[in-house]
């Protein structure tokens, strides 16, 4: 009932919002307020099957063909829900703030009202249980997205990477048709529960379906090589809604992957490995992508890219288990990954924040004209130091606990089975070790080369700290991952229910294996309860040591040079360098250099830029073969509109003609 | 298997900063000096506690946040470090893994200090580190990963309680490459020859030297005792795997702090008698290691 509230109060204010004129100065706060609301809402019913309630059912007849409005609050829909509704609250009353140097420049109605249904899109995506609700909803939650990101119209590049985003998403959306397709076909049902219940008992056709599912979800949620309009769609898209995006839509793909794993039976061995050799591929080339990357928020989302891989390696390891029947792998993987999407909705969320926050002071994310902006944005700079952190998966912070579970699940399988899992857990192992490595080399440098140091141009001289409605959601998302980090076992208890779903177990099974498994966190969290102590009493030693002795202050050292610059310092590209040249097969990295001559140069240049390989390699080629072939057809488009409808009347009658003939 | 949990904590805090005096005695040795006293290290300690400090104008809480967090990682990190035959203070499945995180969050956390005074140098310095680092992250999961198969368990006190001797006939192979493997990850991650050279004087050459330039007083205290301490934990990664349980008490001490001299002895003999390789040649190095860790374990899969 709270869920049905709340989707009315979002569909409500999204319609209010647009009635208002565009220079009220309260459309901001109606906007955000009824998705605050809404969030509020819906997140009681949320927590109350998650504690163990039961499962929340509706049934709405609907006048669609093979539709119902069928839709249920099951813990695998509450589990994605809870970061899909607090982050949806947190960055709508950012865009609040955000948006404010937007007003009276442009209307704001617009993007409110998509606001409020990529939000009502995306909480439809996870309760929907009638194949063609899920499609229209998915629908619903694309256009909205696509109309959020091509915010900024005006400008070319902005418009392009909305094109890229719709074509990708519809193009992954008919892979859904044909698995929903076959799926009701081969069940006779449009509803999951029946394909639930029912199965799939034909090895052929599950494995058809799974490489469907695979290839429809994993291009929302951004597999690599699915994830092109990723880098392109986040950074053209207003801060809040790139957090949204990054943060909670893509995990939608993720949430349909473990649907559907829940029609299919039980998995063949080869799943897992495919779901690793993604979640490795998407991982790794991932960061180091992002490594690559000049502008924030592309870094940003090229980390997307590499989350998604780590909770694929999670999910890898899940499938693994289930297809060999040890509960132990099951439990570790799916809780595992399925942590790893909270948490990463919770960390890029913020970062995304926070770049936001960054461009809309100094009006750039070019990572190397800025930098020394802890001094002017202090909390800013505390937060993003939080988050970057968290998603290096360090200790004490929360991304080291989704990281830690899947690393023990792969243990597990290496030390202790043969070599068809082995092998694969030992290629996890390494991989996920390699992420965590290249991890920390990307966001020391976002992190340093942004906050520390000198400023690099005029542009951060005019930069001050962000207003409070920015600022707050901010420090709550900072507050979650140091919560979570320290919480684990309570938070890992909480996906009982969800594992019980997802691996259709035994339950008192099922919460043996999680509780025996998961013990170690304990002492994680012992450890890391140690380390924040140590911290705190070296603190008060060093300031002992340091009492009444002089401290001065002074330039730094330069070797003896007292006229250093801000240009002198280590910038982002250089300090990527050695990373980017020693995997440059992978990266494709395009150097031009203009070389400094003679004894007294005047001008030498160097520029690096790292386009997305697959994007250049696999879809242009692909793409522009297809338009040359496609422009043949080109005569039926006379732009005539009797024309059209002629066609639309000739294509009506021909299928009358097929039907009764 | 004796538990006496304190003594490789306090082994670690006390002896560590003699590691670097043995090494230094060994390289002074090949090159038929005296070289600097024994307990040099611990004097070094002693002056720099005494002293003020000195900060860049640059840097903020965040260059004076680095030393303080490098040193409480790396002592929670000797928390989890058993040494021979002796369990550590805190065991646990995967605290491998949690010790490996410590490290890494020191590592952030210098990273970033350096980055914090702008200078060009610290910036190389810090540049190297994350990229050296993060290329023998995944040859010591690896290697230990293979350790963990042939002792049939996760924890790291129980992984090198239970490698024996007996271990060692069977799987010789399997153990010695992964004893290679450790070595070359505790050289590079402790910024030693062949990867660092702790002595160079040229600032565009050092790795970790470059990174601490500016830091002076108690804060460099805590960064020179820190990169002993971790030096000690590497090591004792090495010892756990080689040292048998003798069932004596004092002599298992014995053994184990032996041990731990025999390690610097030998990372003093490479030093002496290798070059520091060049830069480009140091990521082949450690991908070899990982390389060596991979083939170790698909042995002992056999």
């Amino acid at each position: 009932m709270w869920l049905l509230l709340a989707m009315a109060i979002l569909l409500a204010g999204a319609v209010a919002v647009l009635l208002l004129s565009r220079s009220d100065r309260n459309l901001s706060r109606l906007g955000a307020g009824s998705v605050v609301l809404a969030a509020a809402l819906g997140s009681i019913p949320v927590v109350q099957v998650l504690l163990g309630g039961p499962a929340v059912q509706f049934h709405f007849p609907w006048p669609v063909p093979f539709g119902e409005f069928f839709i249920e609050l099951d813990p695998l829909s509450a589990w994605f829900l809870v970061p899909t509704l607090l982050l949806s609250a947190l960055a709508a009353v950012y865009g609040v703030g955000y948006l404010r140097s937007w007003q009276g420049k442009r209307s704001l109605g617009p993007i409110w009202f998509f606001y409020g249904l990529l939000v009502l899109g995306m909480m439809l995506v996870l309760l929907a249980r009638n194949a063609a609700l899920f499609l229209v909803a998915w629908e619903l939650m694309a256009v909205a997205s696509f109309f959020l990101v091509t915010f900024e119209h005006e400008r070319p590049s902005v418009r392009e990477a909305g094109w890229i985003y719709f074509v990708a998403t519809h193009l992954g959306t008919a892979f859904l048709l044909a698995l929903f397709l076959l799926l009701a076909r081969e069940t006779g049902s449009m509803d999951f529960d029946v394909w639930a219940r029912q199965g799939i008992h034909t090895a052929g056709l599950a494995n058809v379906l799974f490489v469907l599912a695979v290839v429809g979800f994993g291009t929302k949620a951004g597999f690599m090589p699915l994830h092109v309009w990723l880098p392109e769609a986040h950074p053209a898209a207003p801060s809040h809604v790139s957090a949204l995006m990054s943060g909670v839509m893509i995990k939608t793909g993720i949430y349909g992957l473990v649907r559907s794993f829940t029609f299919l039976g039980t998995p063949p061995l080869w799943w897992g490995w495919v779901l690793v050799a993604i979640g490795l591929s998407s991982g790794v080339l991932g960061v180091l992508f992002a490594l690559a990357q000049h502008d924030l928020k592309r870094l940003l989302a090229y980390h997307s890219v590499e989350n998604i891989g780590i909770i694929a390696l999670g999910l890898g390891v899940g499938l693994l288990g289930m297809s060999t029947n040890l509960p132990v792998l099951m439990v570790l993987g799916f809780g595992g990954g399925l942590l790893h999407v909270l948490n990463h909705a919770l960390f890029k969320g913020l970062l995304f924040l926070g770049a936001g926050a960054v461009g809309h002071e100094t009006g750039t994310l070019e990572i190397d004209q800025l930098g020394g902006l802890l001094k002017r944005m202090p909390w800013t700079a505390v937060t993003f130091l939080i988050a970057a952190v968290a998603i290096s998966g360090l200790p004490p912070l929360n991304g080291f606990v989704s990281e830690f579970l899947i690393f023990l699940g792969a243990f597990k399988a290496g030390i202790s089975t043969g070599g068809p899992i082995a092998v694969p857990s030992l290629a996890l192992i390494a991989g996920l070790a390699l992420i965590g490595g290249l991890a920390v080399a990307c966001f020391t440098k976002a992190f340093g080369i942004i906050f520390l140091g000198e400023p690099r141009s005029e542009h951060t001289f005019q930069a001050h700290e962000v207003a409070w409605t920015m600022r707050l959601p901010m420090l709550v998302l900072a507050a979650g991952c140091v919560v979570i980090g320290l919480s684990a076992p309570a938070v890992v208890a909480g996906l009982l229910r969800v594992l019980e779903n997802v691996t259709a177990q035994r339950p008192e099974m099922v919460g043996e294996t999680l509780a025996a498994a998961s013990s170690p966190l304990t002492f994680v969290i012992i450890g890391a309860l140690t380390f924040l102590l140590l911290v705190a009493m070296l603190v008060l030693v060093r300031r002992g040591l340091l009492a009444g002795r002089p401290v001065a202050e002074s330039a730094t050292w330069g070797c003896g040079y007292v006229q250093p610059t801000a240009r002198m310092q280590y910038t982002a590209s250089s300090f990527a360098q050695p990373l980017t040249d020693l995997f440059r097969p992978l990266l494709g990295t395009k150097k031009t250099v203009v070389p400094a001559r003679g004894l007294f140069p005047a001008e030498a240049a160097l520029k690096t830029e790292t386009p997305d390989l697959s994007r250049e390699e696999m879809y242009r080629p692909m793409f522009e073969r297809a338009e040359a072939w496609l422009s043949q057809l080109r005569w039926l488009q006379h732009g005539n509109v009797q024309l059209y409808i002629l066609y639309i009347a000739a294509t009506l009658m021909v299928l009358l003609i097929w039907k009764f003939r | 298997m004796i538990t006496a949990p304190l003594i490789p904590l306090l082994l670690s805090l006390v002896l560590s900063p003699l590691l670097p005096g043995v090494i230094n005695r060994t390289k002074a040795f090949f090159a038929g000096r005296q070289g600097q006293p024994l307990l040099q290290t611990y004097f070094d300690l002693w002056k720099l506690l005494q002293k003020g400090a000195v900060y860049s104008r640059t840097t903020t809480w965040v260059f004076r946040a680095g030393p303080v967090v490098g040193l409480a990682a790396t002592l929670s990190a000797a928390l989890l470090m058993p040494l021979g035959s002796f369990s550590a203070l805190i065991g646990f499945p995967l605290d491998f893994l949690l010790f490996a995180g410590l490290l890494g969050v020191a590592r952030f956390f210098m990273v970033v200090a350096a980055l914090d005074t702008g200078s060009s140098f610290e910036g190389m310095g810090a540049s190297r580190e994350v990229f050296f680092s993060a290329l023998a992250e995944p040859a010591l999961l690896v290697a230990l990963a293979t350790v963990a198969r042939l002792a049939g368990n996760l924890s790291l006190s129980a992984m090198f309680g239970s490698v024996s001797g007996a271990h060692w006939l069977h799987s010789g192979p399997v153990l010695a490459l992964v004893v290679i493997a450790l070595m070359i990850v505790l050289l590079a991650e402790n910024a030693r020859i062949p990867v660092d050279d702790p002595n160079t004087h040229l600032e565009l050459t050092m790795i970790h030297e470059v990174m601490v330039l500016d830091h002076g007083g108690p804060d460099f205290a805590f960064i020179v005792y820190s990169a002993v301490l971790k030096l000690w934990l590497f090591a004792a990664l090495m010892v756990g795997m080689v040292l048998p349980d003798t069932g004596n008490l004092w002599l298992n001490v014995g053994l184990a702090v032996g041990g731990m001299l025999a390690v610097a002895v030998v990372v003093g003999v490479i030093e002496s008698i290798m070059a520091r390789l060049r830069f480009l040649i140091v990521p082949q190095l450690l991908v070899g290691a990982g390389a060596l860790a991979a083939v170790a374990f698909l042995l002992g899969l056999a």
